[in-house]
């Protein structure tokens, strides 16, 4: 399958990017180009010009500055998988990043292209709903920052003008009492998730909920996060009461359709025991348990 | 519809093309360069029989566009034996059974050696999350992770 013709433009800068795609009303950024591509190929999406940002330098990169772990928008996936800093600190990463496709893709696809696309399907959005991330974009206006919770807001829709490129992921930086888990089913290696859940938890001082944050994937328009739940456990004592109910909640949140991955019902009941488990597992790890 | 100049170093040869921006990696490699050693599986980027290396990473060659391997290096298939002598991954395929039709093994080995190349001590899990992008109608991998196994026994002692 071949994809319809277009006009293909690869800057060396970001101003020059955000430029062309001002210029060009039928642009379309080309970043890892693994969920843009097989869209082009099956004529889902025949942009008339593609901007590829994988010349830019200077967007791959994953360091901790400020309170923040700052990544790279164009920062692939396998670096991700390979970070010794995010294997070690940010459990809920490491394991997000794990499930996302299969081996050959994560050496092309990006952190910036999973969320910029916002498939409700892709893992990294309930993680950094989790985590209550930021993202900084670029456009003709400069840079602006924008809180996760406020990033998408319909499938495959964020809030990103057509002329803003995606340039930094911000999580907030590990600190003592963090833990983090993401717990994925799908069919097989490569599908996106029937469900999936990322849970981000710090302990207090007496090992109560001082933080907490749970996202779901692929149950919804957009990913969701399970507020309610997190309502249940904030503050408390994450026993196994508290995680039941949070768990129900998290269920009551999801919003599943039935498809061919399984039944609505099944989908929510998926939602209910993963998301237990993820906090089980979240929990361990904040107490500097398994990893 | 733009058309570009490319210049990719393949197998250690410089090729230079005029090229749609449209034009797949893969189909570069196969109809402009008459390399057909990479397959075209599934074409939805599932199943990896279209597996090269651009700069030393296995990436599925359905998935890009020749137009961004422009001043970069690519490996196939057909630049794992030297010399007339078979790369250890082939000869691996070759004696532990490693291949039924063969349709995926191209792909199937350009992984691995990325693999080993990375890892050249690999466990048995390790090779089967490695492979994972890659899929086999025929074998149930069992030979396929043997032939790894033999491969990386003889990396090793080279």
């Amino acid at each position: 399958m071949i994809p319809p013709s277009f006009d293909y433009v690869a800057p060396k800068t970001l101003p020059e990017a955000v430029a062309l795609l001002g210029q060009h009303a039928d642009a379309k950024v080309l970043a890892g180009g693994h969920s843009l591509i097989p869209l082009m190929r099956f004529r889902l999406a025949s942009p008339a010009v593609l901007v590829d940002i994988n010349r830019i330098d200077g967007l791959s990169y994953i360091r901790e500055e400020d309170g923040w772990l700052k990544i790279g928008a164009m920062t692939r996936e396998a670096e991700l998988e390979r970070s010794a800093l995010i294997t070690e600190k940010y459990p809920l990463l490491a394991d997000t990043t794990r499930m996302v496709a299969d081996p050959l893709v994560r050496n092309m696809a990006t952190l910036g292209g999973n969320l910029a696309h916002a498939d409700p399907a892709n893992d990294h959005p309930a993680a950094m709903l989790a985590y209550g991330a930021q993202v900084v974009a670029i456009g003709p206006n400069g840079q602006r920052t924008i809180p996760i919770a406020e990033f998408f807001v319909g499938p495959f829709t964020t809030v990103l003008e057509h002329n803003e490129i995606l340039t930094e992921i911000r999580i907030p930086a590990h600190k003592p009492g963090d833990g983090g888990c993401y717990l994925k089913v799908e069919r097989k290696v490569g599908d996106y998730a029937t469900a999936a859940v990322a849970v981000q938890v710090t302990l207090d001082g007496n090992g109560s909920c001082a933080s907490i944050g749970i996202g779901l994937t692929n149950v919804g328009l957009t990913p969701i996060r399970a507020t309610a739940a997190e309502e249940a456990l904030r503050g408390k004592s994450p026993d196994d009461d508290h995680i039941r109910q949070a768990a129900r909640l998290a269920a009551e949140a999801a919003e599943p359709e039935s498809d061919r991955r399984g039944s609505e019902e099944y989908k929510r009941a998926l939602v209910r025991t993963l998301t237990a488990r993820a906090l089980h597992k979240a929990i361990a790890r904040a107490r500097g348990g398994q990893r | 519809m733009s058309t570009h100049h490319i210049k990719v170093t393949v197998n250690g040869e410089i090729k230079e093309a005029d090229v749609e921006a449209r034009t797949l990696l893969v189909h570069f490699i196969r109809e402009n360069l008459n390399l057909t050693g990479t397959h075209i599986g599934c074409d939805t980027t599932s199943c990896g029989a279209c597996t090269v290396h651009l700069d030393g990473r296995p990436v599925k060659s359905c998935t890009m566009f020749a137009v961004q391997a422009d001043g970069g290096q690519v490996r196939t298939v057909e630049g794992l034996a030297q010399n007339g002598k078979l790369h250890p991954i082939q000869e691996g395929f070759h004696q532990m059974h490693g291949l039924q039709c063969g349709f995926c093994t191209p792909g199937m080995m350009m992984t691995a050696v990325a693999l080993l190349e990375q890892n050249p001590n690999p466990s048995e899990d390790e090779i089967r999350w490695g492979i994972s992008g890659n899929l086999c109608r025929c074998t149930g991998y069992v030979n396929i992770v043997k032939a790894v196994q033999y491969a990386a026994e003889k990396m090793k002692a080279q």
